[in-house]
């Protein structure tokens, strides 16, 4: 564990605060540490957006046969920026009778939403904007709040199509929400805390995929599907169910406000995708077995930053898989799942977990 | 539809929940316009409104030579051009008694089957779409664009070839037509199993279409609906049996027919067709002459003598009939034709009612429709 230090981000935030403090009255220097913090996320929320649709357009033209974007720059890296100077030149077109407010507050409440999310999110070792001790519950609680932007998105635009998106993704969001929720239950209980820093401590010696046994593999099972459903992608695209809704609750927008709901889908499913790393697996942890002092060893080499956005890539691989090899539920059948199976099922597993944790039937 | 709802429908008494899909949305293939009256998501009612890519064609053939009428067949239903064209072509040679020789047969029969070969991969690619399963289009236009390999070598066109004039064929096919056939046929059986491990048995396919759109026997022949759509429920109803034409009473095959009439039995009925043509096509390549020509002899300028003459065919989509009344003029004095996406559309309103809106996708897409077709 020596060796990990060697990367802690700890070293480099620390000193920048020193020098703040050196040069700044206290309040002046916590403000500048806030701005700082709040810049280096948006950079990081652009780029990893950014990065995300041009990385599902090369998955998905990988699993469909095909080259993908290849003319802008090299292997079509800066596809995405063109397509997003493209959308930032294009008109913003208001409809008729639209309730203007809320059309035009509808974007940033999602993006907001999901905005919030990644502040709480633990990237390395010693890389965590807020470590709050319901750290869990607080990114549950803040990335639910997007389907309040899609049901005024959907109520506001007047549209039959955008409407019917709306309700759908409402009714699939608030189903969803509490198999989300439970499949999380499950390694709160393993970790006996609710705080990110105390969960990815707790995987040190091993993640709670390996540690938990069954209930816990199941858990991730679980989480991985309803965390799909839960961020509105396939098979699981029903608010936005292209062949039917035509976009569903983004029909009538345009330009840069369609962009922010577009990246806003694409950072849920780096957040899911987050979550279920520091959760699952590890988190920024290195990948250790248990008497194998030299592979652990050769492991805590390679940085914390690197393990944490492997493994989160990994999942959202795995996430981008689903899409574009499964056709779409129907909304009925969609509730069915939630409510008749996933919930029931994760009911039961939260029991086992319990009564695991209680009896100490883990791996410690 | 009781006559109570039609009177609704038409005064518009209550206030319906009506959507419009179409004429421009991704799930209708072309301009097709669905007024659809929605309780929630179930549908009430459901009216296609049709003629958004009416052209006339019927007139237009009016004042055509009938080998220029082939070209305007063609543009019907643009997946099956070749088969369209057949029709026409055969109605011809009837009326003259011309025969054409065997090797035509031949090749106007492989060229049936790589355009239903062609179609119906089209088509899974476009129905998997729907039900948002996207990769298949990939996998299904990959594939087809061997057809389409074969077809342009040979006419030189893709889409449209028009390749088919009375008596025989506009010149002979390629040398390697023989050879890149067989090898088609040997692709794509390796290709088959894919499409099934892809589509066909995903859990959440059977879930989305068995059950859903179920038609029975008796609303097939009511409606007239032919074709794959009309043998998913059991209606006999290949022309290529029922009505032999051109080589197919040579031909060994198997005519696909399963009862249950929902979305899955459209389904298997168009995988299974599929893989029916390529026992077809192996038929037909080793028996093919090599010699023979490719085409009668003809005038210059065709006359039929006056009477009425009605040829049916199998195209990919049902069966297309021609009926042409000559005055013994060098135009036609009137064509009908009858077009499978015509019958075949009007079903669906009957099917959708009751379901929900992504079942009314499901059922319109497996009924295969190609809008050009229905509006002529």
């Amino acid at each position: 564990m020596l060796l990990l230090d060697i990367y802690s981000f700890s070293t480099l935030t620390s000193s920048i605060d020193e020098s703040l403090n050196n040069v700044m009255v206290p309040w002046l220097a916590t403000l500048t540490e806030f701005v700082l913090v709040g810049i280096v996320f948006l950079l990081f929320y652009a780029l990893l957006g950014l990065f995300l649709v041009y990385l599902e357009r090369k998955v998905c033209a990988v699993i469909q046969n095909r080259i993908g974007p290849n003319r802008v720059g090299k292997w079509g890296m800066f596809q995405t920026i063109a397509d997003l100077i493209k959308l930032l030149m294009k008109e913003l077109i208001t409809i008729k009778n639209a309730d203007k407010f809320l059309f035009n507050l509808a974007p940033f409440i999602v993006i907001i939403a999901s905005f919030m999310a990644i502040a709480a999110l633990p990237f390395a070792k010693g890389l965590q904007a807020i470590d709050l001790n319901i750290g869990i519950f607080y990114i549950i609680a803040v990335s639910s709040l997007g389907v309040v932007g899609i049901l005024i998105a959907g109520w506001s635009s007047n549209s039959k199509y955008s409407l019917i998106g709306a309700m759908r993704s409402g009714a699939q969001i608030i189903s969803y929400e509490l198999s989300v929720g439970l499949s999380v239950l499950a390694i709160v209980i393993f970790s006996g805390s609710m705080q990110i820093s105390t969960i990815v401590e707790s995987q040190a010696d091993g993640w709670w995929i390996f540690k938990g046994h069954l209930p816990a593999l199941f858990a991730f099972v679980l989480y991985l599907i309803t965390a799909t459903a839960e961020i509105n992608r396939g098979p699981f695209d029903l608010a936005e169910a292209e062949s039917e809704l035509t976009a569903g609750f983004h029909t009538e927008y345009s330009g840069i406000k369609f962009a922010f709901f577009f990246l806003a889908e694409y950072m849920n499913m780096f957040i899911v995708a987050a979550i279920a790393t520091t959760l699952f697996l590890g988190g920024w942890m290195p990948f250790h077995i248990g008497g194998w002092e030299g592979f652990n060893q050769i492991m805590d080499y390679i940085p914390s930053i690197i393990w944490f956005f492997g493994k989160t890539f990994v999942v959202i691989y795995i996430i981008m898989w689903f899409k574009w090899t499964f056709p779409r539920l129907r909304i009925d059948q969609l509730l069915n799942l939630e409510w008749k199976y996933l919930l029931p099922l994760n009911l039961i597993n939260t029991v086992i977990i319990s009564f695991v944790v209680l009896l100490g039937l883990y791996f410690k | 539809m009781s006559e109570e709802t039609i009177k609704k429908i038409i005064l518009k008494e209550d206030e319906d929940y009506i959507i419009n899909m179409g004429p421009q949305h991704p799930s209708t293939h072309g301009v097709l316009r669905l007024e659809v009256c929605l309780n929630g998501e179930r549908v009430k009612y459901m009216i296609p409104h049709i003629g958004y890519i009416h052209r006339g064609m019927e007139k237009m053939a009016e004042f055509n030579t009938y080998k220029q009428v082939i070209h305007l067949t063609d543009r019907m239903d643009y997946l099956s051009a070749h088969i369209n064209n057949e029709a026409v072509c055969l109605a011809v040679e009837n009326a003259l008694e011309v025969e054409v020789p065997e090797r035509v047969k031949y090749i106007r029969a492989i060229l049936d089957e790589l355009s239903r070969i062609a179609s119906h991969n089209l088509w899974w690619s476009a129905f998997g779409m729907d039900l948002g399963a996207l990769t298949t289009f990939f996998y299904g236009m990959r594939d087809r664009e061997k057809v389409l390999a074969i077809f342009e070598e040979s006419f030189g066109s893709r889409l449209l070839h028009s390749f088919n004039t009375p008596g025989g064929l506009m010149h002979d096919v390629h040398p390697n037509f023989r050879k890149h056939t067989m090898e088609f046929v040997k692709y794509f059986r390796k290709k088959l199993p894919d499409y099934k491990n892809l589509l066909t048995d995903n859990v959440i396919f059977h879930n989305r279409t068995k059950g859903i759109g179920v038609m029975d026997k008796e609303t097939a022949i009511n409606y007239g609906v032919t074709g794959p759509s009309g043998r998913g429920s059991g209606f006999s109803c290949d022309i290529r049996k029922v009505a032999p034409y051109g080589i197919y009473e040579k031909v060994v095959f198997r005519e696909i027919l399963y009862r249950e009439g929902d979305s899955f039995a459209r389904y298997k009925v168009r995988m299974d067709e599929m893989e029916e043509s390529l026992n077809i096509l192996e038929q037909l390549v080793s028996d093919m002459p090599e010699e023979g020509g490719f085409t009668a002899k003809m005038k210059p300028v065709i006359k039929l003598p006056e009477g009425e003459y009605f040829q049916r065919v199998e195209a990919a989509r049902g069966e297309f009939a021609v009926f042409i009344v000559s005055k013994g003029e060098k135009y036609p004095y009137r064509i009908k034709f009858r077009s499978p996406n015509f019958s075949n559309l009007f079903v669906l309103s009957k099917l959708a009612v009751g379901g929900i809106i992504a079942d009314l996708v499901a059922t319109c897409g497996s009924l295969d429709l190609v809008i050009p077709d229905i509006d002529r």
